[in-house]
């Protein structure tokens, strides 16, 4: 129900990008949402590197690779199909109790996070299948 | 013994009595060895301490007596009080906060834990750390991350009174620890990242009613400056001083925050701190020099009137906050020149100044870690840092990967706060040993979401493999004396003693001892967990005790939990090796020392 709910806010602030989305990600297969070569990477991925950067890094730490106080992602996405992952980044996901003080915002009403989600997505399964190595990417002259 | 006693009778005549002058009281605390009353050791924030039955000769014999746990995991940043016979400690979000009976080493006289929204850890930049609890007038004042500011009871740990400070709605939390001074609290505003409009404000100790309050940014009459008798560098600033440094409104999510510590001179009555960075990470999105962001300011303890201001890195382009310690420092020779009132600050932007704290003259500014490279020097005649094309992201312009900038945004030293020896004259400093690639983007502001603009890696200087080192500085000559290499930053404050000895903790959890003449390391125990909190020292019966908080975290916890990037790619082992969560795990804990009986 709450996913229902959330992928129609989605849907609603992001109705004008999915064709964009859709375009830029062109040319990338079903199950490999990114475009990697050479350690250079397409348009999507990139900017997925970037939305990152400002948006997660401060708490899932530099590359995806976690910090003292939210999980490594990477490790994460070997885990979670791209449904779960949009429903957490959507919603959020609370555990707080006396020993743990976990918050992932709810980022469905964020335009930087929700217009690429795809973006994130694929640069993060990109670090996670190991295709894509720490650091900045470069990018495939496309 | 004899000296017990007349302590315990300090304690008991001053502690309680609700005098209306609470400044005299902490005046007088703050000079007793016996305790720690504020954060900062003294209100010159020199966190040193008389004492000297710990020493350079004993200090190898030093070994843990008791410790608690605060059952909390995140990072733990600031540091025990002692008061009496009562140690005061705090934690991150919850904010809980413990009085600890020392007859009776580790029992909860009471314990206080504020209930506030979880939704404001996601607006907090980096970690959810809390640098401490204030003590004044029988009061324990407590700054929340949601923004309120509590004042307890210090005997019972009842509510007195609260107040809200900000609204983390529009992403204003509080991370800084309060500073007691006269009849009022002052506190500061953290959110930099988030486009938050930074200030201080003091409120009035007897009813949380507020005194001044004191914007970084905006009208003259806001952030309470006289354009004819504020001055910069020995001229009046000027009316709309702010106001013209930025385009349109921009200066209203300006930034400018003051999450870091404060300083007091009684004499000239004037309190000292330093303003944050500018908002958006993003230079070229704010022209102009975004006054009173990245500034040193001296304000009247009474009005808040600004007295002088010195912008440190006008028009940021590095994340340079200004917020570190102001350490005030009394006859000292700078380049041979005496000098009756100085103030000593360990920039983020890597170079360390000496001013004349009275009249805000700059007297020396030199690089206190060599790799430093965005700017060859300062301008003494402009105090403006000549910054070099090649490391500039303004210069850059949007969109383009500036590397190789040293220091990171972490900067040469973050608000871990230095110590400095009044018999040495000479300051120990924890340092960061990181650069940084960084590319700034536009981004748009909304509120309660982060207003960044730039994506950043760090990794430690070309060539080197260390990533802090801990360093002794000459504030006279501009030098530093000696510099001793840590695997990672140096994250915890550091303590001097009469012991000739200076304590600090490292992020693997080591609290170390080193000699004050050559940096030699005297003395190491492993803690439970990496240390980014400040150390204190206190005696209880008569015996020297050191107190340190451990629980790594922090922005600390956040670059380094999986080790930072090398500069080459394939630097598999040495970046896993780097990894600081193969050294360490979260958790809170209080570990206090002493030599054996
Ligand atoms: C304020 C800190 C914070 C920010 C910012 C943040 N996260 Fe999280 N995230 C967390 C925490 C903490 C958890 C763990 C929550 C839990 O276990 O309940 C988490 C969990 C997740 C998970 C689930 C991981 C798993 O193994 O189940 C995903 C996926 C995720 N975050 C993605 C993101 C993305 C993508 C962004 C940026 C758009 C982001 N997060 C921004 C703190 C944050």
């Amino acid at each position: 129900m709450r996913l229902v709910l959330a992928a129609g806010v989605a849907a609603i602030c992001l109705f004008t990008t999915v064709a964009a989305q859709q375009t830029s990600n062109s040319g990338t297969s079903e199950e490999k949402p990114y475009h990697v070569e050479d350690g250079k990477v397409d348009k999507s991925t990139y900017n997925g590197y970037r939305r990152y950067g400002d948006s997660c890094l401060r708490c899932h730490g530099p590359d995806g690779l976690g910090s003292s106080y939210a999980p490594n992602l990477v490790e994460s996405l070997k885990r979670l199909s791209q449904d779960q992952f949009n429903e957490i980044v959507i919603n959020g996901k609370n555990e707080v109790s006396t020993s743990q003080q976990l918050v992932m915002p709810s980022f469905g009403m964020v335009e930087d996070v929700v217009l690429y989600l795809g973006d994130i997505y694929a640069y993060l399964k990109a670090r996670s299948d190991g295709a894509l190595g720490r650091g900045r990417p470069r990018r495939l002259d496309n | 013994m004899l000296k017990n006693v007349a302590v315990a009778a300090v304690a008991a005549a001053g502690l309680w009595a609700s005098t209306a002058s609470a400044n005299d009281e902490l005046i007088r605390l703050q000079r007793d060895p016996n305790q720690w009353v504020m954060p900062t050791g003294n209100y010159a924030n020199h966190r040193y301490s008389e004492l000297n039955q710990i020493n350079r000769d004993n200090v190898k014999n030093l070994r843990p007596v008791w410790s608690f746990s605060t059952g909390v995991l995140r990072g733990h940043e600031g540091g025990p009080l002692v008061i009496g016979d009562v140690m005061y400690i705090h934690s991150p979000f919850p904010n809980r906060v413990f009085a600890l009976d020392l007859k009776d080493p580790g029992r909860i006289i009471w314990r206080y834990e504020p209930t506030q929204d979880p939704s404001v850890i996601a607006v907090m930049c980096c970690d959810t750390v809390n640098r401490g609890v204030a003590y004044g007038n029988g009061l324990i004042i407590l700054a929340q991350a949601d923004a309120t500011v509590v004042a307890l009871d210090a005997k019972t740990g009842e509510e007195r009174w609260k107040v809200k400070n900000g609204d983390p709605a529009k992403g204003e939390t509080m991370t800084a620890a309060p500073m007691v001074f006269g009849d009022k609290v002052l506190v500061g505003i953290s959110g930099g990242e988030f486009g938050v409009r930074g200030h201080v404000t003091a409120y009035n100790l007897r009813d949380g009613s507020m005194a001044w309050r004191a914007y970084s940014t905006g009208p003259d009459n806001e952030i309470l400056v006289d354009p004819q008798k504020t001055t910069h560098l020995g001229q009046p600033i000027g009316p709309n001083s702010s106001l013209q440094s930025w385009q349109g409104d921009q200066w209203k999510i300006g930034g400018g925050t003051t999450w870091g510590w404060y300083s007091y001179d009684p004499e000239l009555n004037l309190v000292y701190y330093g303003t944050g960075n500018p908002g958006t990470w993003n230079p070229t999105q704010r022209p102009g020099d975004n006054k009173w962001s990245m500034t040193i300011f001296a304000r009247d303890a009474d009005t808040g009137m600004a007295r002088w201001v010195y912008q440190m890195t006008p028009h940021d382009e590095w994340d340079y906050d200004g917020v570190n310690e102001m350490i005030l420092v009394d006859n000292i020779e700078v380049r041979g020149q005496r000098v009756p009132k100085a103030l000593v600050h360990f920039d983020r932007n890597g170079f360390a100044y000496t001013l004349n704290r009275e009249n805000g003259q700059l007297l020396l500014a030199e690089k206190y870690d060599p790799a430093v490279n965005w700017a060859t020097h300062v301008d003494m005649q402009t105090g403006r840092p000549q910054v070099v094309a090649q490391y500039s992201t303004q210069q850059q312009g949007e969109d383009r990967n500036v590397q190789n900038i040293c220091p990171a945004a972490l900067g040469t030293k973050d608000q871990q706060p230095a110590a400095y020896s009044p018999r040495t004259r000479i300051f120990y400093v924890p340092t960061n040993h990181v650069c940084m690639d960084y590319e700034p983007f536009r981004v748009s502001y909304t509120a309660g979401q982060p207003y960044v603009g730039a994506t950043l890696s760090m990794y430690p200087p070309q060539g080197e493999q260390n990533l802090g080192n801990f360093i002794a500085w000459d504030a006279g000559q501009g030098k530093i004396v000696w510099s001793k290499p840590e695997r990672f930053s140096v994250w915890s404050g550091a303590l001097a003693t009469a012991g000739d000895i200076v304590f600090y903790g490292t992020l693997e959890g080591y609290l170390k001892a080193v000699d004050v003449r050559d940096g030699k390391e005297l003395f190491s125990y492993r803690t439970p967990s990496g240390i980014i909190g400040n150390i204190n020292t206190y005696t209880y019966n008569g015996k020297q005790y050191i107190g340190v908080l451990s629980g790594v975290g922090g922005w600390a916890g956040i670059g380094m939990a999986a080790g930072l990037q090398g500069e080459t790619e394939g630097l598999g082992a040495v970046g896993a090796y780097r990894a600081l969560s193969n050294y360490t795990q979260l958790g809170g804990t209080l570990t206090v020392f002493a030599l054996p009986d």
